[in-house]
């Protein structure tokens, strides 16, 4: 294992006050217990957003406070959810009387800290809504799994949420088109590689040279199924069926399309899935009104991507294209 | 069964001797523990359960508290805010409700301490919303707290009670191996979790060893 890293124990705290000295201008970093708010957290009168989960997935969470997007974001150890006692100090800090919807990923650590986290901040006189993200398609029967994760869809759940908050959306508002993001965006992931948690030291699964892993998620966990390696158009329409299938969308929908690095894939390779995944949408009658690509949720230096697609309304586009200022995502201002 | 001679109620210095054996299994098994999650989750079971039992060190040597029920308050505490994962809340409740039974007794005895094991089970499948056979926890801690029952009813002393438990709790963890996962992340793997045993169900044997232990020691008879 080679990384740059001083000591295993110490990665997400000393990553995070570097990203705390890196983006000055936006965001304050409380090192004990740790999290992030914005600078100006919380704002008089706008309902505070948070997110978070384990670290490795970066620029998520922190690179999306800031602007348009998250009031504050609570890291947790490597691939390990937060826990309470971080999210009820950063909830009360985003509160600014206004209400704080928590946007969690449907992992189950994230689900039950969150939970937790959340009935102790009700009792403190905070009022919390949460959103939860599952838009991973790779799980195909969630009566017997812990259901769906929550994956790349999480960003685009940020991005409009966030923009209702700041646009002045009431708590049950911003929550509610949290949850129509949610339930409008589909995504399937796909390795290359595995990746290697800092404190393990050896990647968290094996793959073989030829092969690839279908349905992986963002934890370096194993995905459904395993193949033989293909080529990026192949392994695009592999990830692209599944996600049409359960969205259903009509001929003539407008959608987002969103390309998503897993961290050791470059953006050339990215924009290869990107191009056979957009002219598939648009052979299939869909308008590709919008798109992301880049590594935006990964999962440490996994090779992969995953491919997400938000059927959108106007709100929804409004939303997307209203000015955001976040280390990691910024536009319009 | 265990030493059945030692003391009929167990206190606070038992209760301490407990989460320092289980401190030291835990880091002892921390590397098996990780690998048991990397074959079926995501590698960090053995890590987030160390980094929670070396803060309850941290806090014990702070100050020792006095009756069992509090010990187990601090171990909620220290877990929930430490362990992070699924785990923390999942054992944080356990010794949350664990203690909510002890009550502010300053020992327990057979009868008691069965009610404090019966209580954690439940916070583990109140928050967990896990059953018997999903591969998780609760396949360790259902029949560990049954056997704790048939013990008590058999007049057992508690330092019996508890290795009733542990040997119970042992069998449990292993009886996961053919299991396929219906919660947590092994629940995403279908068929390929079989053969491989659920990191939760171990630590739980594991901990539930130590406390037995900790009473056959005689520490807190």
């Amino acid at each position: 294992m080679k990384k740059l890293i001083n000591d295993p124990k110490s990665v997400v705290d000393e990553s995070v006050e570097g990203f705390g000295l890196a983006h000055a201008s936006h965001v304050t970093v409380h090192p004990d217990p740790l999290f992030v708010t914005r600078k100006d957290a919380p704002r008089a009168g706008k309902v505070g957003l948070i997110s978070g989960g384990g670290s490795g997935h970066e620029p998520l969470h922190a690179g999306y406070v800031g602007y348009g997007m998250l009031d504050a974001a609570v890291p947790g150890a490597m691939f390990t959810s937060p826990t309470p006692d971080q999210i009820i100090p950063a909830t009360l800090a985003a509160n600014s009387g206004a209400g704080v919807v928590h946007i969690v990923k449907n992992y189950t650590g994230d689900v039950l800290n969150f939970e937790m986290a959340a009935e102790m901040a009700q009792a403190e006189g905070v009022e919390v809504r949460t959103v939860l993200v599952n838009d991973d398609v790779a799980v195909e029967d969630s009566l017997y799994t812990a259901g769906r994760r929550g994956v790349a869809g999480t960003v685009l759940v940020e991005k409009i949420a966030g923009a209702a908050a700041e646009r002045g959306d009431n708590l049950d508002a911003v929550a509610a088109i949290g949850q129509r993001v949610n339930d409008n965006v589909r995504s399937m992931g796909v390795a290359l590689s595995a990746c290697t948690v800092p404190h393990a030291g050896v990647p968290s699964f094996d793959l073989a040279e030829n092969e690839i892993e279908i349905g992986i998620g963002i934890h370096g966990e194993p995905g459904r199924h395993r193949i033989p390696m293909e080529n990026a158009d192949g392994i695009t329409d592999r990830l692209l069926e599944p996600i049409l299938t359960d969205l259903k969308p009509a001929v003539g929908e407008k959608v987002l399309l969103f390309v998503n690095g897993m961290g050791g894939t470059p953006a050339s390779e990215l924009y290869i899935v990107y191009r056979h995944a957009a002219k598939a949408l648009e052979a299939a009658g869909l308008v590709v009104e919008r798109s992301l690509v880049g590594n935006y949720i990964t999962a440490l230096e996994m090779q992969g991507c995953s491919i997400s697609v938000l059927r959108l309304d106007a709100e929804m586009t409004e939303l997307w294209d209203a000015p955001v200022n976040t280390p990691a995502l910024r536009w319009g201002m | 069964m265990g030493d059945v001679s030692v003391g009929r109620t167990l206190d606070a210095a038992w209760a301490v001797d407990w989460l320092r054996r289980s401190a030291e299994v835990i880091a002892e098994n921390r590397v098996k523990l990780i690998e048991l999650d990397r074959e079926i989750g995501d590698g960090d079971h053995g890590e987030n359960m160390d980094r929670g039992f070396q803060a309850i060190l941290v806090k014990l040597a702070e100050g020792e508290p006095e009756t069992p029920g509090a010990v187990f308050k601090l171990a909620a505490m220290t877990l929930m805010s430490k362990v992070g994962g699924a785990a923390g809340p999942l054992y944080g409740t356990a010794f949350l409700r664990a203690a909510t039974a002890a009550g502010d007794e300053a020992a327990l005895d057979s009868g008691l301490l069965a009610a404090a094991l019966a209580g954690a089970r439940d916070g583990v499948v109140a928050r967990g919303k896990a059953e018997v056979g999903e591969k998780t926890m609760i396949d360790a801690w259902a029949p560990a707290v049954d056997a704790a029952a048939a013990a008590v009813a058999a007049g057992a002393s508690p330092a019996a009670v508890l290795d009733a438990a542990a040997t119970a709790a042992r069998a449990g963890a292993e009886s996961t191996d053919p299991l396929v996962a219906r919660k947590g992340r092994a629940s995403y793997l279908g068929e390929r979790a079989i053969g491989h045993r659920d990191p939760g169900a171990e630590s739980s044997a594991l901990i539930l060893r130590a406390a037995a232990d900790a009473a056959a020691s005689g520490a807190g008879a």
